[in-house]
Order: C-alpha cells, then sequence, then structure tokens
C-alpha cells in the first residue's frame, strides 16, 4: 500500500552562451502573446491531447487567475518586480514533433546544440540520453537500445501523454497538484516540453540522463514539466542543465518537477541553472520517497534575475531519506532565494539539507528552508547546514529556517555560517603569486567544493567554470 | 656585496597606526642565510610580512630593493613572480582547495606561463619525496586539519615548488619535532643553490645547527641592534637576550626618548 501525499500534506509545505539563432529561428507555431482560456484550449488542441489533459489545463488555468501572488514561505517578493504575464508568449513550436534521430533535427537547431557540445557528449557516450529543450518542444530525444530494452522510458512529456497515457495519468499532477501555488497551477495550465522517466521495478541506469534546456526567443515563457516515475528497487540519475543567451526584457521560466520514488528505489535529480539574468526562475520541484527509498537533489543556481526554488522530499514511507545539496551564486542585480524543505511523514526517517551560496556584488542569497516532521515520525532524524560567503561588503545573504516539530522522538541538527573572504587567506594565496581575482576565485571554488564533487565529471568543470566567470563579472 | 640580491634601509612599518619597525637595515646576498632572531614582538614576523607586502602592514618610510627592483609599490602576487617567498608563521588554510590544485595553479602564476602536467608532478613528488611528505598530502584541501608540522612541511614544500630567489622563513621549526626538524632542515639544505638568499627568523640554535648561517641578527623593538656571525647565535643560546640588550639600552634610549 503506497500512501499518497494527500492535500492536507501538501498544504503544510507552506557561460555565457551570448549566442542566438533568433534570426534563423523561424517558429513553425506560435500562440499569441498572453494568457487565457482560448489560448490554453488552443495549446492543448495543437498537440492533439486527449481530453483528460485539455480538462486538467482548463481547470489549472482558472485556478491561476484565482490564486494571489506567492507569499508566506515563497520569499522572493515577486510582488515587487515587474512581471507582467500578459507580455509573454505562452507556447511556439520550433519543429512539427519529438525528432527520433540527430539528422532529422533542422541544420540551425543542430548549430545551436554545436555550441552547447550535445553531440561530443553523445560522442563519448557519457551519457544514456539526451533531451534538449528548444523553447517550447524537446527535438531531439534519444536513448541508448539496451535502456529501452530493460523498458527505461526517456521522452519529452508531450510523446509520452500521447504514448504512455496510462502511466502518465496514473501519476501526472499527483505530486504538485495545480492548486499547489499559482506557478505550479500556471504550469499545469501552459505547459509544454521537459521529460518523462521511467524506470521499472530493479532497473538500474548506470549512467546519467540528460536534457539542456533554453529559453531561446524573447519574452518566450519556458513551462516544462518534468516527471519521473523509478519503480521498486530502481535507480537512475538525471540531470538537467540550462544555459540562456541574454534578452532584454523579463522572460519567465516556471517548471514543475514531479519524481515518485518507489519502495527501496533512489534517484538522484541534479540541475545546473544559469539563465540569464533578466529571467524570473520559478520553480517547483517536488518528490515522494517511500519506504527505503532515497531521493537526492543536487541543485546550482547562478543565472536567472531572481530565483525562488525549494526542492523538497516528502518521506512517505519508514527509512526513507532526502537529501538537497544546493548551491546559490548572486551577483550584481541578482536574488537568489533557494533552498529545501523536508517534510517527514513516516517512522524512522532522514533527511540532510547542505546549502551554500555565494553573494558577489549587490547580489543577495537567501537560504530558505522547511523542516516538517508530523507526529508518528518517530525516531526522525533531520541535519541541515548552511554556510553563506560573502565576496564584497555589500553582498547580503540572509537564512529562514522554518521549522515545525509534532514528534517528540527527532533528532534534529541546524548550523548556519556566514563569512567574508578574510583578508590573511588573500594574502596567502597572493604570497604565492596568484592576483587577488585568482586568489578570490579559489577560495569561492574551495567554498563550493562539497557540491560540485557531487556533480558528473564534465558538469563539475563546467561550473567551476561559471563560477570563475561570474567572478570576473563576465556573466550578467 | 657584489650580488646583493635584498637590500633593506631604513624600513619603518606600523600596523594599526601603531610603529613596529624602527628603522631596519639588512643587506641579504644571493648564496647567503641570514639568521633574525630576537624576543617575543621584537617585530621578526612584521618585517616578513611587510617584506611580502601585506596590505595591513603599512610601511611608513625607508627603502626595499629586490634585485635591484623598488617592489614596496608591488602587490603580494607580484612580488611572489619577482621571486620572493615567505614561509608563514601561521599558514592559513583554504577548504575545499586541493593542494596539488594549489600548488599547480602558484607554479604557472609564478612563472607567467603553463607548466606542462608531467613536469608539474615529476617536481611536486620528488620534492614531497625529499620533505618525507606522504603523497597524500597533494590531495588534500591546503593546510585544513594539518597538525602544526605538517603545515610547516608543506610551507617547505610550496618553496621547492616556487624556486624563488630569497625565502624568508618565519619559524618553519616551531612546532616541529625532533626528526621533522632535521627532515625539514636537509629539504631546505637540499633545495638551496647558490642564487638562493635565505633569511631565517628563529627563536632556537637547534635549527642553525643544521642550516648554518653565515650572518645572525638580533631584532629588539622594531631595530637591529646587533649582528655578527654564527657565534651569536650560540651565545645567545648561553646567555640569553639581556647582556646584549643592556650593550644597546643607552642607543635605544636616545633613540625612542624612553628606557628600554
Ligand atoms: N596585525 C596586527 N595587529 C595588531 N598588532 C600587531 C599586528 N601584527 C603585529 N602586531 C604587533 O606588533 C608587534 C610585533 O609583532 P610580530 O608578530 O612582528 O613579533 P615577532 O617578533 O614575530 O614575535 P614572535 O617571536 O612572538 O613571533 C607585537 O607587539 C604585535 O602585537
Ligand atoms: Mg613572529
Amino acid at each position: 500500500m503506497v500512501a499518497k501525499i494527500t492535500p492536507e500534506i501538501a498544504k503544510q509545505d507552506g557561460y555565457k552562451f551570448g549566442f542566438n539563432d533568433n534570426d534563423r529561428a523561424t517558429y513553425k507555431y506560435r500562440t499569441e502573446k498572453g494568457l487565457s482560456e482560448a489560448v490554453v484550449r488552443e495549446i492543448s488542441s495543437v498537440k492533439g491531447e486527449p481530453q483528460w489533459m485539455t480538462d486538467f489545463r482548463v481547470k489549472s488555468y482558472h485556478h491561476f487567475l484565482e490564486r494571489p501572488m506567492p507569499t508566506g514561505f515563497w520569499g522572493g517578493n515577486i510582488q515587487n518586480y515587474e512581471l507582467d504575464f500578459d507580455d509573454i508568449y505562452y507556447f511556439a513550436r520550433a519543429s512539427d514533433r519529438a525528432e527520433q534521430d540527430w539528422s532529422d533535427v533542422p541544420e540551425y537547431i543542430k548549430d545551436t546544440f554545436d555550441k552547447l557540445g550535445i553531440p561530443e557528449a553523445e560522442k563519448k557516450s557519457l551519457i544514456a540520453g539526451v533531451g534538449a529543450q528548444y523553447d517550447s518542444e524537446v527535438v531531439y530525444h534519444s536513448i541508448r537500445e539496451d535502456l529501452e530494452k530493460l523498458g527505461v522510458i526517456f521522452v519529452d512529456t508531450d510523446s509520452a501523454v500521447r504514448d504512455y497515457p496510462e502511466i502518465v495519468r496514473q501519476y501526472f499532477g499527483t505530486i504538485v497538484p495545480p492548486a499547489d501555488n499559482k506557478f505550479a497551477a500556471l504550469n499545469s495550465a501552459v505547459w509544454s516540453g521537459g521529460s518523462f522517466v521511467y524506470v521499472p521495478a530493479g532497473v538500474k541506469v548506470d549512467i546519467p540522463l540528460q536534457a539542456y534546456f533554453r529559453i531561446n526567443k524573447e519574452n518566450m515563457g519556458q513551462f516544462e514539466r518534468t516527471l519521473i516515475i523509478a519503480e521498486e528497487g530502481s535507480y537512475v540519475h538525471y540531470v538537467e542543465g540550462c544555459t540562456a543567451p541574454s534578452y532584454s526584457s523579463n522572460a519567465l521560466h516556471s517548471a514543475v518537477v514531479e519524481i515518485i520514488v518507489k519502495k527501496g528505489a533512489r534517484v538522484r535529480y541534479t540541475t545546473i541553472q544559469n539563465w540569464s539574468t533578466n529571467v524570473f526562475n520559478l520553480v517547483t520541484k517536488r518528490a515522494a520517497a517511500y519506504e527505503d527509498a532515497v531521493m537526492e537533489w543536487v541543485d546550482g543556481n547562478l543565472g536567472s534575475r531572481l530565483t525562488m526554488k525549494y526542492p523538497s522530499v516528502f518521506l512517505m514511507g519508514p527509512h526513507a531519506h532526502g537529501e538537497v545539496l544546493s548551491l546559490a551564486m548572486a551577483s550584481d542585480g541578482q536574488h537568489q532565494d533557494a533552498g529545501a524543505k523536508m517534510v517527514h511523514v513516516a517512522p524512522d526517517t532522514t533527511s540532510t539539507i547542505i546549502s551554500k551560496s555565494v553573494s558577489r556584488g549587490s547580489g543577495r542569497t537567501s537560504y530558505r528552508g522547511a523542516l516538517k516532521v508530523h507526529a508518528g515520525a518517530a525516531r526522525s532524524k533531520a541535519t541541515v547546514r548552511c554556510d553563506a560567503l560573502l565576496i564584497d561588503q555589500q553582498s547580503r545573504s540572509d537564512t529562514y529556517p522554518l521549522m515545525e516539530v509534532e514528534e517528540e522522538q527527532v533528532n534534529i541538527g541546524h548550523e548556519a555560517s556566514v563569512s567574508r573572504v578574510g583578508e590573511e587567506q588573500l594574502f596567502y594565496l597572493q604570497s604565492r603569486g596568484l592576483s587577488e581575482v585568482d586568489a578570490t576565485k579559489l577560495i569561492v571554488n574551495g567554498f563550493v567544493e562539497p557540491i560540485v564533487k557531487e556533480l558528473p565529471m564534465e558538469y563539475a568543470v563546467e561550473l567551476n567554470r561559471l563560477i570563475e566567470l561570474q567572478m570576473e563579472g563576465a556573466v550578467g | 656585496m657584489a650580488d646583493t640580491l635584498l637590500t633593506i634601509e631604513g624600513l619603518t612599518v606600523s600596523v594599526e597606526g601603531k610603529q613596529i619597525l624602527n628603522g631596519v637595515d639588512l643587506a641579504v646576498g644571493r648564496g647567503e642565510v641570514h639568521a633574525i632572531m630576537g624576543p617575543n614582538g621584537s617585530g621578526k614576523s612584521t618585517l616578513a610580512n611587510a617584506l611580502m607586502g601585506h596590505p595591513r602592514y603599512q610601511v611608513t618610510g625607508g627603502t626595499v630593493r629586490f634585485k635591484g627592483e623598488d617592489i614596496l609599490a608591488l602587490s603580494p602576487d607580484k612580488r611572489a613572480q619577482r621571486g620572493l617567498f615567505l614561509a608563514f608563521q601561521y599558514p592559513m588554510s583554504i577548504p575545499g582547495v586541493t593542494m596539488v590544485n594549489f600548488l599547480r595553479q602558484a607554479m604557472k602564476a609564478v612563472r607567467g606561463e603553463d607548466v606542462p602536467v608531467r613536469e608539474f608532478r615529476e617536481k611536486l613528488f620528488a620534492t614531497m619525496k625529499l620533505l618525507k611528505m606522504d603523497q597524500e598530502f597533494a590531495r588534500r584541501y591546503v593546510n585544513e586539519g594539518f597538525s602544526g608540522g605538517e603545515k610547516k612541511r608543506a610551507e617547505i614544500l610550496q618553496m621547492g615548488i616556487l624556486d624563488p630567489d630569497l625565502a624568508i622563513m618565519d619559524e618553519t621549526d616551531s612546532g616541529l619535532d625532533i626528526d621533522a626538524l632535521r627532515t625539514v632542515a636537509e629539504g631546505v639544505n637540499a633545495l638551496t643553490t647558490p642564487k638562493l638568499g635565505v633569511v631565517l627568523i628563529t627563536h632556537y640554535q637547534r635549527l642553525l645547527n643544521y642550516i648554518k648561517p653565515q650572518f645572525v641578527h638580533i631584532l629588539y623593538q622594531g631595530r637591529i641592534i646587533e649582528s655578527g656571525g654564527p657565534e651569536l647565535a650560540l651565545q645567545l643560546e648561553a646567555e640569553g637576550y639581556d647582556p646584549v640588550i643592556e650593550k644597546y639600552a643607552p642607543a635605544l634610549v636616545a633613540a625612542t626618548g624612553e628606557k628600554a
């Protein structure tokens, strides 16, 4: 018997890639700017969706309208920004369908992907499959044949609705219901693309599944929807990397990620987010971990103007373990409001949150964490550790830990630190020939190392490079 | 001195508005070893830090010439690139940065060009072997969790990798056990070349038994009050600082206007 996340439980959960091929990107299809029920229905109809999905979208749209901007737990004060929902394209399509074969992918899209290094990654066969999100829809998907033989499904979510309707319908919207928050409702209404991963019982996917996302059109919202189901005793590592060219007007990225980790299964979800600094990145990521299951979020936030993201794990079965490794870096004008939520529902569950943030110039980072232990979640153990590093005098970092414990037999540890790059450390490194900038970079790289070392090799290298670019002020 | 490496004249240094060095003169040539001794708080580390360019140590007067160039306007990294090295009395730890990564970057920075991986590795492991350091140290984070003695060894490892022209060692012997002292001293001797000048800051004769100085200087209240040969250190070991200080007391009174 698998426990469900009831509305009650859910409620308590209070590189600069400067190129863009916009000129050549002739969208085959695009809705008009702005949002209405007609636009929502149009998206569903263009995709040829079944009625239940159309209904789901329309209902979500109305919920979005009724819902106020998030306050309370959400921290980024989104209402203070000029975010005009009517100034956004909610759907665009660059090519007709998800391509199965690299040779079918349009030439200009290939160029862009070449710059992102995807074909190289493929060649090296470091990856099990690549899903690339070009604007709203996934245009290229490949998966290794042996995984297919094992019954692993890795497709874009639109294809999944068409080809695996029973599985999708069973789980879609169960972990993050449209009524969860305004942005979840928005995503539920206009979602497009994202990945669908299904791992059958006992199957261990030994290399990471990867997807690349970009926002490539001015005022193009990106509302991908990812659903991962790990059956009993299975394992999968999903990696999502985001890069976006810079644009002058506001872009909105509002994704929903739902993960179901069944008994004894383990899922790791890694994100490196490097949106251009005009993007609002408002993402709802949530997982349910059942008996003996392990869910790990590795979440790196470098880009965007404002990020509000708190990956969460609902520990639904005994001995389930949840982990969030969060890294945030904010440079001038950026606010990273990131953190984690752990909800202990079942007894003997454990969770770890490690958060590291770096603020530079006028950048601001906030750690926002929620820890909830339900009555009956006896012998639960939770550890929270957040460290902030400030580079400049005006840099800012805040910590907002929220704790609600209804069970007496628990073990909770919380540690937090804020430090500034020290003069003595800088002098020490400079006395070894390193310039002040290089010395600072090295200190920052060392600070984030505990998170970086959890990343797949090529991502670790890329992340260090992005951090260095930010430290040089070359990004943003 | 024919081949003077470092020439300090009338150096005065303040920390937080308080004058610590009151006019230091010192000349160090290539191939020479100078020992600087003196009671706690006399200004030895201040001299070392000021020479390396620590931002908190303000040079208020005097000159420092290194290889013929006035280095006082240079940032610490530029001084290191010119061939100056300081082995710290209290080395800093840099969490998350491995020794191997740090040393590679430092070597590249000091040389001003990329160092082939192979050459770097050979030099690293040869120097570690010389200092009897386990190769595992290369993977550890810089000074993080190192024992006092391990930190001092790691400083000399850095000196070996960076191959300076002038090495200032600030109490490298403190914190070392008897065997480690010998290992490190022998390491320093092995790294010593005719081009290298050495300034050893120490409290104890035992280091000087291994690394033999030609010159010994006594720093007291921010001044070098006595200079001599190796016998001066032996005399200090036997008699302490009092006889030397007494001898200079009248001069100090005249200079500072108060009784030493
Ligand atoms: N950063 C600093 N801030 C304040 N005072 C300082 C600072 N650095 C040095 N001083 C003061 O300057 C004086 C000389 O200190 P210094 O460290 O140079 O002595 P030292 O000769 O190296 O002593 P020791 O033998 O104990 O290492 C001391 O009185 C010390 O308190
Ligand atoms: Mg000292």
